[in-house]
């Protein structure tokens, strides 16, 4: 469910748990289980954070006449 | 032949027309070209000499070009009555040209000295027939006018938009073209008069895409706050893709970084780098992209002034963050693009935040989130001693009754306190640990849940009833049961 939500949505939606649980105005079981949702907003945050694999590619053109990736390295 | 042929001022055999002769400050204009061809009588092979170098002499007006013409044609007439003079009494045997014979004639007359001559004048009566070479007049206040044609070759490097009314310097061969019995200027390089033509040309296209909306601010596309793989458009050498490569992994080091490596200046450049945007265009794993390239002359960036460039960031899916030269460098791709950034490692800023950044502030929501459930819980527990402390009160108000259900009242205390109690534990529990949130967590020590057939928890043995379906849950699972029984 919360795998298609972006980033900053999940943080947006964290925000307004915390905020309804700061204003104290729900049942103790409501509060459990935003707290609940909650918490696993913020594991969805930390996953997409470490998502990323770190490659660093360029696009060259093979002999075929296709495109492929391979790795690039910075030229000093 | 010589240059004095052509040296119109010296020959003296130049009549201006009536108009011109009645616009005297022409004729003043003359004079003084006159005194200046003294000095100098070998005016066209100055310019011939001089073609070659870097110095651009002084444009001639039409009005001289159109003269030397004029002069040309006396000169030649002049040497055919001499040649013939001494048969003049007689009959004379009269020297009957073909029209090619004259025609070829002319051409060796005004084509040598003409070579390389340089020619200012206003563009009249343009058409761009095939779309590669140009074909128009110049034209002058005098009203005197040439034909001019730009050919391919050369029309394909002038980076602006010829049109009628454009003041424009030129240089070029005049060519007598015998089958349609005109001649005409052959124009190599042109440029507009007091503007340079890059200059010109980036007015042109600033004011044609400005028309068009492309610049508008609702065509701005969002970049996305935590791209997962960034698209590179730049050369793969120089200061540009260091900067932007170290910039972003800098800040978020496990950032995939995908680089089209294009050409970024000279013949050619421009349409890689539109083609560079377009092939990113065609993958689905690109989130945001950073065109550009570092700094130069103005001619070095001129691909991001081009048009193929501009449209092909207009076009663009996926947002572009475009990064050309220095701070004070505005190309036309940044006023397309979604975001302009100063520099390449400005650019690179824009796409990625700092990752450290960002885990520091989910720690921090994690910090808020705990602490908002313990407020809570707290609060509760407030309110329940205060429910407490009221009971005495009415043991005070109503004695005998209470008395008499002294015991149960007691009882009934210990017990809420001690729900309460248990609650509070497994709650601070939960809320102390977040790798043991749920309340899943407590059926780990042997307690289960009982559900409803809708999925509530069943608090009460009375709101059950016989034959009621229920559902245990488990650490490991849950059984499905129905009521036999319901006592209190």
């Amino acid at each position: 469910m919360s795998a298609k939500k972006s980033f900053e949505e999940s943080m947006a939606d964290l925000e307004k748990i915390v905020r309804k649980l700061e204003a104290g105005d729900i049942s103790l079981d409501d509060s459990l289980s935003e707290f609940e949702k909650g918490v696993s907003l913020l594991r969805d945050c930390e996953k997409k954070l470490d998502e990323a694999k770190g490659k660093v590619e360029q696009l060259i053109n093979d002999a075929s006449g296709g495109i492929r990736s391979v790795s690039f390295e910075i030229k000093e | 032949m010589t240059p004095k042929q052509i040296d119109i001022f010296g020959a003296g055999d130049f009549s201006p027309t009536k108009k011109e002769k009645k616009k005297a400050k022409n004729k003043k204009g003359g004079a003084k070209k006159r005194r200046g061809a003294k000095k100098a009588p070998m005016l066209i092979d100055s310019y011939d000499a001089s073609a070659g170098g870097t110095a651009k002499p002084p444009a001639k007006t039409l009005f001289e070009v159109t003269a030397r013409y004029s002069a040309v044609a006396v000169e030649s007439s002049r040497g055919l009555t001499a040649s013939s003079a001494p048969q003049l009494e007689k009959t004379p045997p009269k020297k009957i040209y073909t029209v090619s014979e004259i025609t070829r004639k002319i051409k060796s007359l005004v084509e040598e000295p003409c070579r390389e001559i340089w020619i200012s004048g206003e563009v009249t009566d343009f058409k761009n027939q095939s779309g590669k070479h140009f074909y128009f007049s110049l034209k002058d206040e005098q009203k005197n006018k040439i034909r001019a044609i730009i050919f391919n070759a050369a029309s394909r490097k002038i980076p602006f938009e010829l049109k009628d009314g454009l003041e424009l310097v030129c240089r070029g061969d005049i060519d007598v073209y015998g089958p349609g019995g005109y001649y005409s200027i052959l124009i190599d390089f042109c440029e507009p008069k007091g503007i340079g033509a890059l200059q010109l040309a980036f007015e042109q296209l600033k004011k044609k895409l400005l028309a068009e909306g492309l610049f508008s601010s609702e065509r701005k596309k969002r970049i996305p706050f935590l791209p997962k793989k960034i698209g590179v458009v730049t050369s793969s050498t120089g200061a540009a893709v260091r900067d932007i490569i170290n910039v972003l992994t800098r800040r978020f080091p496990n950032v995939e970084i995908l680089l089209k490596p294009v050409k970024v200046q000279g013949e050619g450049s421009a349409a890689e780098i539109a083609e560079g945007i377009s092939t990113l265009n065609e993958r689905d794993d690109i989130d945001v992209m950073i065109v550009g390239r570092g700094g130069g002359s103005i001619e070095d960036l001129w691909a991001f002034n081009e048009e193929v460039v501009a449209r092909a960031i207009a076009a663009s899916r996926i947002p572009v963050i475009s990064a050309v030269g220095h701070e004070i460098d505005t190309t036309i791709s940044d006023m397309v693009a979604d975001v302009r950034a100063a520099t390449p490692s400005a650019a690179a800023e824009i796409a990625i935040p700092v990752k450290a950044e960002l885990i520091a502030m989910l720690e921090e929501k994690k910090r808020q989130l705990s602490f908002a459930l313990r407020q809570s819980l707290e609060r509760r527990t407030q309110e329940l001693a205060k429910l407490a402390q009221r009971i005495p009160d009415l043991r005070r108000r109503f004695p005998d009754m209470l008395r008499a259900t002294d015991s149960l009242r007691r009882s009934m205390l210990i017990a809420v306190e001690r729900l309460m109690e248990r609650r509070l534990q497994s709650v601070a529990k939960l809320a102390s640990n977040l790798d043991h949130l749920s309340p899943l967590a407590v059926l780990g020590k042997g307690y289960s849940v009982v559900e409803s057939s809708d999925g509530r928890i069943v608090r009460s043995a009375g709101s059950l009833k016989c034959g009621d379906s229920l559902k245990i849950r488990f650490v490991d699972g849950f059984a499905n049961t129905r009521v036999e029984k319901v006592g209190r």
